[in-house]
């Protein structure tokens, strides 16, 4: 499956929806590119939609992190929305499920950043 | 799972990322012909990813002109995966823990973690010419592989 990225606003959230795969030369550029562009643009609130995310590697969970530090240090929020098990697995084996504010539905996760 | 045993699959790849596509995609062959399917499948995937992405980046130093060998064999009893490199070598003994707090929040430092986190067994070494040689073993009898995620 082809690495895309798309974009949409919740109120003043921005939603940013992976879809493929988030692996070295695949989505991890793609990802970071539209995590920073959406900080660039003013974004404050960032919530990122994992659930057509088929695979993600460690160059993934480190854009992964890098966004969240970049966010933090910009004054955003940044938290993860939907995600597959296999990638929970992922996060959690590393311990960084502890790091993110994890949200299983849309709903939840734009009411937690009022 | 059937009896059938054809010897180890071998490719040299030149170290671009596309490559680790047709990587997968020959792993998943062996996988669903040894009948090693869903989950185990999923995580063998992903340590072997994480191994040709190792290759190509820290041994290879991206090199495309540099080759990155694979072979995938083993037994009935298990997968074995041998990727190599025709870079420097390094010492995988002086990795920082990934699971340090003071590591926590790195952009790095994760690849081989998962390797050992989905895999049975790794183990490095230095090849005839030089390199890096990484064998990956993956148990296909233990029940603990019923799920492909063990505690590292």
């Amino acid at each position: 499956m082809k690495t895309t990225v798309t974009t949409r606003d919740a109120g003043d959230v921005k939603i940013i929806e992976l879809h493929g795969k988030i692996t070295i030369g695949a989505g991890d550029l793609q990802m970071r590119e539209a995590i920073h562009a959406a900080i660039a643009g003013g974004a404050r609130k960032l919530l990122v939609d994992m659930k057509d995310v088929s695979t993600i590697d460690s160059s993934g969970v480190g854009e992964l992190v890098g966004c969240y530090t970049t966010a933090t240090h910009k004054g955003a929020k940044l938290k993860l929305m939907s995600l597959p098990p296999k990638i929970s697995d992922v996060l959690t084996v590393t311990q960084l499920i502890t790091v993110f504010d994890v949200y299983t539905d849309e709903k939840d996760a734009l009411a937690s950043f009022a | 799972m059937t009896d059938f045993s054809p010897g180890p699959i071998v490719l040299w790849l030149a170290s671009r990322y596309e490559n680790l596509e047709l990587a997968e995609a020959v792993l998943v062959h062996v996988c669903r012909q040894r009948g090693i399917e869903g989950e185990n499948e999923h995580w063998i995937g992903v340590a072997l990813r994480e191994a040709l992405a190792n290759a190509i980046k820290h041994g290879n130093r991206g090199n495309p002109d540099k080759r990155v060998f694979l072979s995938i064999g083993g037994d009935r009893d298990e997968l074995k995966i041998v990727v190599g490199d025709e870079g420097e070598g390094f010492e995988p003994d002086v990795l920082a823990d990934p699971l340090a707090p003071e590591n926590q929040l790195k952009t790095s430092g994760r690849g081989i973690f998962y390797m050992k986190t989905f895999m049975d067994d790794i183990a490095f070494s230095r090849g005839e010419a030089g390199g890096t040689v990484l064998t990956m073993r993956k148990n296909l009898n233990a029940e603990s592989n019923a799920k492909g995620v063990k505690s590292a």
